[in-house]
């Protein structure tokens, strides 16, 4: 079924009880040309594309919980193309513009709103390195805009941008195409997509082993039994390394929790999204009018979806210092999420060196924005053996060729990105 | 919060401790004899476990000494930490 205001008036006569599901259960198939591993966001939109734009109907995503319960569900929906580094900025602008259309596309709203990224400087220093970004971001056709400081104090009304702040601001760097989306909405509409064109969507179904015939993939194992696949890729950000550890491959990366929180909900106050790296923290108010905080790991190799709490009273105290009246609030809710935490902090998205394997990992902070751009990038990958211009520097063996791509410059660590 | 001993300070909160990954790593003896494969291996690849973990951890907020912790990384129980010559038992995820 189309969804429109037609479709809408139609339900609302029958009291909204004869909505269809929006995708199949079907039982799995002994073979299909490509399995996916992994049903959240990425994995998804690598089955939709595949079946939209490469005619690859024979489709299986597997997931071992429920769609979009892993890092989709668990992000702060921060949306953003503001990167430094060429190949990191067209990938991400790339994924923007996807974005930007993709409720039409989907037919699914997915509640993208371009309400504005602003990062905050507080040091010269930083305004010389946002200065630098924001130039780069123009040069390859990104829209960048820096604010002074009153500028920042009228786009952000209840930021105290006073000097007896913690950690005094003195401008900041815009990117208004950025925002934020709706996380399960996405999921949910690229599921709806893929399933209308033939992909069939198997949840708790957790794969246990990568079947190989000499060099090349030939199916997975699975708590359903053995599934037989040409081509297999992975999405399941957070577990890569166990995935690839089933192919005999160790990865770069190691895991990592990360925590973010929503206060009671409240009335319009936050329009933006504000970020500020010296504060370790970023902020945005929900649909929901909950305000929405993450900020850093809790720095410790960990597979468990929770962390401590001192690592969340980090986030909220750097919260508070930007947004005093944020203390008068309840917190009403908190989580964590495990994170693919790379080496060089970039993405690996591209083929593994097992023919017919593909992965889409190691996002590090950042996977939710590149949702519909990785899908789409690992779907050309997957039809095409070989990886599109776009992720090609997303390789895994730019570690071994030396070409890393350090966004910071912070050398090789799993924890600085 | 997780409880990690310190082999001269005793029971301490994790926060007086500073996180420095996988102990496991050790690196290579003779750097100028070993092939870019062992430095590879050595720098950017990790086995990356779920479950037991032997870490590197400082106690930079006490005696500041490097101490060797092996920790459920599915769990977070701490199960044991010595100095950094300790063997903790165990080696199931080399």
């Amino acid at each position: 079924m189309r969804y429109s205001i037609f479709s809408l008036a139609r339900n609302a006569l029958s009291r909204h009880r004869r909505w269809p599901r929006a995708w199949r259960s079907p039982e799995p198939k002994p073979e299909y040309d490509v399995v996916i591993v992994g049903g959240g966001g990425h994995g998804l939109a690598a089955a939709y594309y595949l079946a939209k734009l490469h005619g690859i109907t024979r489709v299986a995503v597997l997931e071992k919980g429920w769609l979009g319960g892993g890092n989709t569900g668990r992000n702060t929906t921060i949306v953003r193309s503001n990167y430094l580094l060429e190949p990191n900025a067209h990938f991400y602008e790339h994924s923007l513009k996807l974005w930007e259309g993709l409720a039409h596309d989907l037919n699914y709203n997915v509640m993208f709103s371009q309400r504005a990224v602003v990062n905050l400087t507080h040091t010269d220093a930083q305004i010389d390195a946002s200065r630098r970004r924001g130039n780069a971001m123009r040069l390859n056709g990104i829209d960048a805009e820096w604010l002074s400081l009153g500028e920042v104090q009228a786009m952000i009304p209840l930021l105290d941008c006073s000097p007896n702040a913690r950690f005094p601001i003195n401008g900041g760097l815009v990117q208004r195409r950025g925002g934020t989306a709706r996380h399960d909405a996405v999921a949910w509409g690229f599921a709806r997509g893929a399933d209308a064109r033939g992909v069939d969507i198997i949840q708790n179904c957790e794969v246990t082993g990568i079947r190989r015939d000499g060099a090349r993939v030939v199916g997975v194992e699975t708590t359903r039994g053995y599934i037989g696949a040409k081509k297999v890729g992975i999405a399941v950000a957070g577990n890569s390394s166990r995935l690839a550890a089933m192919a005999g491959i160790r990865l770069p990366m190691e895991s990592h929790v990360l925590q973010a929180a929503v206060t009671e909900p409240l009335k319009p106050a936050i329009h933006t999204v504000v970020t500020s790296g010296a504060a370790h923290v970023y902020i945005s108010q929900t649909d929901k009018g909950e305000i929405l905080m993450g900020g850093s790991l809790d720095f410790y190799n960990s597979y468990a979806q929770r962390g401590n709490l001192p690592a969340l009273e980090h986030v909220i105290q750097g919260a508070i210092s930007l947004f005093p009246f944020l203390s008068r609030l309840r917190l009403m809710r908190t989580w964590g999420g495990v994170m693919d935490m790379t080496m060089d902090g970039s993405p690996i998205l591209g083929k593994l060196p097992v023919e017919g394997l593909y992965i889409d990992g190691g996002w590090c902070y950042g996977g939710f924005k590149a949702t519909p751009g990785a899908g789409w990038c690992h779907a050309w990958t997957i039809a095409n053996d070989e990886p599109h211009p776009l992720n090609a520097a997303f390789r895994l063996d730019r570690f071994h060729r030396g070409e890393i791509l350090d966004e910071k410059g912070a050398g090789a660590s799993p924890q600085a990105h | 919060m997780m409880l990690i001993t310190c082999p001269w300070c005793g029971p301490r909160a994790h926060v007086e401790f500073t996180y420095g990954g996988d102990a496991t790593v050790a690196r290579p003896a003779a750097p100028d004899a070993v092939t870019a494969e062992a430095w590879l291996d050595h720098v950017y690849l990790r086995d990356n476990p779920r479950g037991p973990h032997d870490e590197w951890w400082q106690h930079t907020s006490g005696c500041r000494s490097w101490i060797k912790v092996r920790r459920d990384t599915w769990t977070h129980r701490v199960h044991g930490s010595g100095p950094p010559e300790a063997n903790l038992g165990g080696d199931e995820h080399r």
